[in-house]
């Protein structure tokens, strides 16, 4: 692995059930995750995810990629267009930085609106990776 | 500095939960649910010596529907200030997570939050507000296992502007024959009296020659995309950000620049064959586009 390395890009289609599971898993029963009326009555078209469901699928794209032996350290995340139900969130990953058996991911998920989340995660490398 | 600013910033440094307790242990089930949702199939977070994700750090603090009952008053003083304000909405923006041990099932979260920082008024594309930055650190029995920084926008949502009308074309003596033209669905290309050379726009003489004598051929309305731009940003009143504008070349040979109607703005491609027709957008207006795709 280099500096430099792309992941695979992972597709997440944006359903309602993903929005909504991904709310209540993270404990979050704000309504603009669950109930599209009072979301519409706040200004927003519909309900959107909210930012730990974001955040759980950043790890999992990393994780994903670089296995269970991989393990998270820091995970920075910035959100900018939302994720409403029928789009589809597509995550890539450049690898920016390596240090031993440390290394950071830039990470970009992009709807069909724009970017959803951009963000960096640190993290440390299995033993089969690193060497 | 206005006035509620300074008010808001005596909140910084002010804590929001001090020894605030999980309302679960970290536990297989709420493990299980959060990797059914996320999809997320790592072994890591299943059977024997399994760990939480790492990024469930902030579930594991959530009020849930029943909410917090433990908060200082200094964070809900603060929202309510800016209720007050006008700033009724919110939304997270970031966060900012580091994990210094695995949580395992049987811990016990403790945790301790402080407003970091509220910053001055700011306009953003959602409306004009203050960002809070709260900062938490997370206790398993006791030990920092991690810490999590937080950042919302409280804002006041922007109102939905009324749809603008499209920008009218400035018609001057140069120009009024070709919207002539427009008004009775021809395209009119000036053809120069001197060289014969076709230009478009319209223009008072000619660019090869300076003749400025002229008459005009009429366009067959069959073209292709030479060249385009997608906007997203900024956006203007009467158009619907991303669209694509086009710069079309007309089997004449001149080039105009326009709209592509028909397919979406990803799908427009340089080379696309596209078919003139003529677009009604206000009572006042009606403007040449060009169809793609179905050429
Ligand atoms: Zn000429």
């Amino acid at each position: 692995m280099r500096v430099g390395d792309r992941l695979p890009p992972l597709e997440i289609p944006i359903t309602r059930t993903l929005i909504v599971a991904g709310a209540i898993a993270s404990r979050d029963y704000q309504d603009v995750h669950h109930d599209a009326e009072l979301a519409r009555q706040k200004g927003s078209p519909d309900i959107f995810m909210n930012i730990l469901t974001t955040n759980g699928l950043v790890g999992r794209y990393i994780t994903d990629h670089f296995g269970p032996g991989a393990v998270l350290r820091k995970v920075a995340i910035r959100l900018g267009a939302p994720n409403y139900p029928g789009d589809t969130m597509t995550l890539t990953g450049t690898v920016t930085d390596l240090d031993g058996a440390t290394a950071q991911v830039r990470v970009v998920g992009a709807n069909g609106l724009g970017h959803h989340v951009t963000g960096t995660v640190t993290l440390t490398l299995p033993e089969e990776a690193g060497s | 500095m206005t006035e509620l600013y300074e008010q808001l910033t005596t909140y910084e440094g002010r804590p929001t939960s001090t020894s605030g307790v999980g309302k679960d242990l970290v536990n297989t089930p709420m493990i299980r649910h959060w990797c059914e949702a996320m999809g997320d199939t790592n072994p890591a977070y299943d059977g024997p010596g399994a760990v939480a994700p790492p990024t469930m750090l902030q579930a594991w603090t959530m009020g849930g529907l029943s909410g917090h009952t433990d908060r200082s008053g200094a964070y809900d003083e603060l929202s309510a200030l800016l209720d007050g304000a006008g700033y009724t909405s919110i939304v997270a923006t970031d966060c900012e997570q580091e994990y210094l041990r695995p949580l395992r099932p049987g811990d016990r979260i403790t945790f301790d939050a402080v407003i970091e920082s509220v910053s001055p008024r700011k306009t953003t594309k959602l409306g004009t507000g203050h960002f809070v930055t709260t900062r938490m650190d997370i206790r398993a029995d006791g030990q920092l296992a991690g810490t999590h920084r937080f950042r919302i926008l409280k804002y006041a949502p922007a109102a939905r502007e009324p749809k603008g009308t499209r920008p009218r074309p400035v018609i001057n003596r140069d120009n009024a024959g070709f919207w002539e033209g427009v008004g009775r669905h021809r395209l009119l290309i000036q053809r120069c009296g001197g060289c014969g050379t076709l230009r478009l726009p319209w223009l008072p003489g000619c660019n090869d020659c300076g003749s400025p004598e002229w008459d005009t051929v009429e366009a067959c309305g069959a073209g292709t995309v030479y060249s385009y731009v997608v906007m997203h940003h900024p956006p203007f009143p009467a158009f619907d950000p991303p669209y694509a504008v086009a710069l079309i070349e007309l089997a004449e040979g001149v080039r105009m620049i326009s709209n592509v109607v028909g397919v979406p703005y990803d799908k427009v491609r340089i080379g696309m064959p596209v078919q003139l027709e003529f677009l009604r957008v206000d009572p006042e207006l009606e403007l040449p586009v060009f169809r793609g795709g179905e050429v």
